[in-house]
């Protein structure tokens, strides 16, 4: 007879798990870091730790599709002769043509302007296909100035001073040889093929103060007709904010550590930068510090989704948000459709993320013509006219819901939180207390 | 007479102090390739920053005196000397003309450049011509550490010393250095002086205005070992 006592069951690591171990032995077997596209995959607190509390007796609601509820939104009132206004307040987030195809930016400045937004340019320059097809287009003047000029400058009707982004706060740019095309070496004045790393400062200023006078420069380059954003990962965000402030900015567009990424360090995008929940609350106080609030406009991003984020984030005190990813899903990125083709990269619909080598089946961020060649930038605005239209509807629904007129009327009292996390970064009571951590109140 | 309304003819007399930055640069934005105000005067500079910047016309622009922060910054076609020193990043981001700098430049002369001519009298500070993407730069002095760092494309020509890390991580621009140079960055190497390079840089030489009696057999050239285009891990202590 065998022994009686059962073996061991086979237990895994929680440390090593089979994730970490693969990681190990890729490291031991290629010598490079893990570079890829996409925000962080981690769990985060996030707005889904949110809720509305809706209307009540103390409060009542606007009758849905009767009562009007607005989305516009003015920006870069403070200083520009010529601010802007959308009709929505979800605008398209920069992304480099390099990491996108023409076809795909053309999409963008399509579905865009068709739902009254704005679209932002990128690293790398700006292209035709965008400018052409963007009512309102944000130039972006990055560390890299791949491809600044002064009539880019002028032909933009706002111009976003990048500082950092949330997926990498105090990285540069990455475009791997896959990428680097004759015509996105030709628009960055750089070899063909190699791998392009951007600078992660500004060459010709460093500090607030310098800022300031960048900020003039850029002024009177443009007569001072374009609004000035500023844009910020979320590492500091109530100093960065008000930095901001001080230097000129008329907008400060503040991206949270789950903001996508053309292709960065796995280990940055992940170990880097704070949840777009704990920033929204600390940028907002620094504008009210500084008397500034709705003055300066605060746009928000990194992992915005659907109209509850964008609600969300509005009711924390943000003037509008930002999307790249659910932008580029709306164009058909990581499209279930596309199985077969991402299984033969050795990936799945959902979870393909290696932007960087270019094999886009979607033909979204590639710059192979026979791939990007599959996409149909028509179709494909339609696509993000629709989605950010759904969103904004979304809004709009909580905000009656709520009894606001305007999206902007939305406010953190309307809200309550989850979990002790959230609450405590979002600065709103948990729910069923009036309990916000580190403040007053109690369970 | 309206302040803004300026004579048709001879040189223009702008008073900075008096009239300020934004009057200067929207009058000369105004300027077009068929202005017959081709000669313009700015006096009472005082250290402004962003003076002349953004020009795109083929005018003559003398500042009489010291400037702060991008004078002449993103320049086009204009040709815009400095009667004095010049304060960080002037002529950043040019696209084309020629802007001369009597006395010294700050920080960052001529970064990112695309185009044009930049010449620098006396010496220039850290980081000249970083990131310069096609700007000639000619430096009648000495330059300071950090100089051509990433530099793209483009020359420059310094007929003094170079400080330390000269075109570190550079790609394809040019650097030719007369006297010593302090230390070379990562990827930067002496690279043999051919004789195109022999014609081009006394081109540049008199074009920058330099002394005739400096002779371009007195440089050395350096540029990209081009080590750090394609990522290797064994370099990895190179950055
Ligand atoms: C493909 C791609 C390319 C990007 N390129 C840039 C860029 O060139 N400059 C920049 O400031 N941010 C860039 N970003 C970041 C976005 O501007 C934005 O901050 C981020 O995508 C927002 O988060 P979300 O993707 O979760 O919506 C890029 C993002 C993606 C997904």
């Amino acid at each position: 007879m065998t022994s009686e006592f059962p073996h061991t069951p086979p237990r895994k690591s929680y440390t090593f798990s089979d994730a970490v171990n693969a990681d190990i032995r890729r490291a031991a077997a290629t010598g490079i870091y893990d570079i890829r596209g996409g925000g962080t995959k981690r769990f985060l607190p996030h707005f889904d730790d949110l809720l509305f509390l809706g209307a009540s007796i103390s409060r009542y609601p606007l009758e849905g599709y009767r009562e009007k509820c607005a989305t516009d939104v003015w920006l870069g009132t403070r200083h520009a002769k010529k601010p802007i206004h959308l009709d929505i307040p979800v605008t398209i987030a920069g992304m480099s043509f390099g990491a996108l195809s023409g076809p795909a930016k053309e999409a963008l400045g399509r579905g865009a302007s068709a739902a009254g937004t704005s679209t932002t340019t990128g690293d790398g320059g700006m292209t035709e296909e965008e400018r052409g097809h963007s009512k309102t287009l944000v130039y972006q003047y990055l560390p890299s100035r791949y491809g600044m000029n002064p009539d880019d400058l002028r032909r933009a009707d706002a111009i976003e001073v990048v500082v950092g982004q949330g997926a990498k706060p105090g990285g540069g740019g990455m475009l791997l040889g896959q990428k680097i095309s004759d015509r996105v070496a030709m628009m960055r004045n750089l070899p063909k093929g190699i791998d392009q790393r951007s600078a992660c400062r500004h060459p010709d200023w460093t500090g607030p103060d310098d800022l300031e006078i960048k900020i003039l420069e850029l002024r009177e380059i443009t007569d001072w007709e374009k609004p000035i954003y500023v844009k910020i990962g979320g590492a500091r965000p109530y100093y960065d904010t008000a930095l901001a402030v001080k230097a000129g900015a008329d907008v400060v567009v503040l991206d949270g550590m789950q903001g996508g990424t053309a292709a960065t360090q796995d280990v940055f995008i992940e170990h880097v930068g704070q949840p777009i929940l704990a920033c929204i609350p600390q940028a907002v106080k620094a504008l009210q510090d500084l008397g500034m609030h709705r003055k300066v406009q605060l746009i928000v991003s990194g992992g915005i989704r659907s109209g509850a984020d964008v609600a969300k984030a509005m009711a924390l005190g943000a003037d509008a948000v930002a999307i790249g990813t659910a932008a580029l899903i709306a164009l058909g990125d990581n499209d279930p459709a596309l199985e077969a083709e991402y299984q033969k990269l050795g990936t799945t619909a959902g979870a393909y993320d290696d932007w960087h080598e270019g094999k886009d089946p979607a033909g979204i961020t590639t710059q192979d013509p026979e791939l990007y060649s599959r996409f149909d930038p028509v179709l494909g605005g339609r696509r993000l006219t629709n989605y950010l239209k759904v969103m904004t509807l979304e809004a709009q629904t909580i905000a009656r819901a709520c009894g606001k007129n305007h999206l902007h009327n939305l406010e953190p009292e309307d809200l309550c939180a989850l979990t002790i996390e959230a609450a405590a970064m979002a600065g709103v009571p948990i729910a069923g207390t009036s309990w916000i951590p580190g403040r007053n109140g109690s369970f | 007479m309206k302040s803004n309304v300026l004579e048709q003819t001879a040189t223009q007399t702008f008073d900075l102090s008096a009239r300020g930055l934004r009057e200067l640069n929207s009058s000369l934005h105004a300027l077009s390739g068929a202005t017959n105000m081709t000669a313009w005067e700015v006096v009472n500079p005082k250290g402004a920053h962003a003076i002349a910047a953004g020009v795109d016309a083929p005018v003559d622009i003398s500042v009489m005196g010291s400037t702060g922060y991008y004078c002449a910054g993103m320049n086009k076609q204009a040709t815009i000397r400095v009667k004095g020193s010049a304060g960080p990043g002037v002529a950043e981001n040019m696209m084309s003309g020629t802007v001369i700098v009597d006395g010294d430049a700050s920080q960052y002369a001529g970064a990112t450049g695309r185009g044009g001519l930049l010449v620098i009298k006396g010496n220039a500070s850290s980081r000249c011509g970083i990131s310069m993407k096609g700007v000639e730069i000619v430096v009648h002095g000495n330059i300071g550490h950090m100089s051509a760092f990433m530099a793209q494309s483009g020359s420059l020509v310094v007929c003094g010393d170079a400080g330390d890390a000269l075109g570190d991580s550079l790609y394809e621009a040019k650097l030719f250095v007369r006297g010593s140079v302090k230390s070379l960055g990562a990827d930067c190497i002496e690279k043999e002086m051919r004789p195109e390079h022999l014609e081009h840089l006394a081109d540049l030489l008199r074009r920058g205005e330099c002394d005739p009696t400096i002779k371009p057999e007195e440089f050395r050239r350096y540029g990209s070992a081009r080590k750090l285009y394609n990522f290797n891990i064994d370099n990895a202590s190179a950055y």
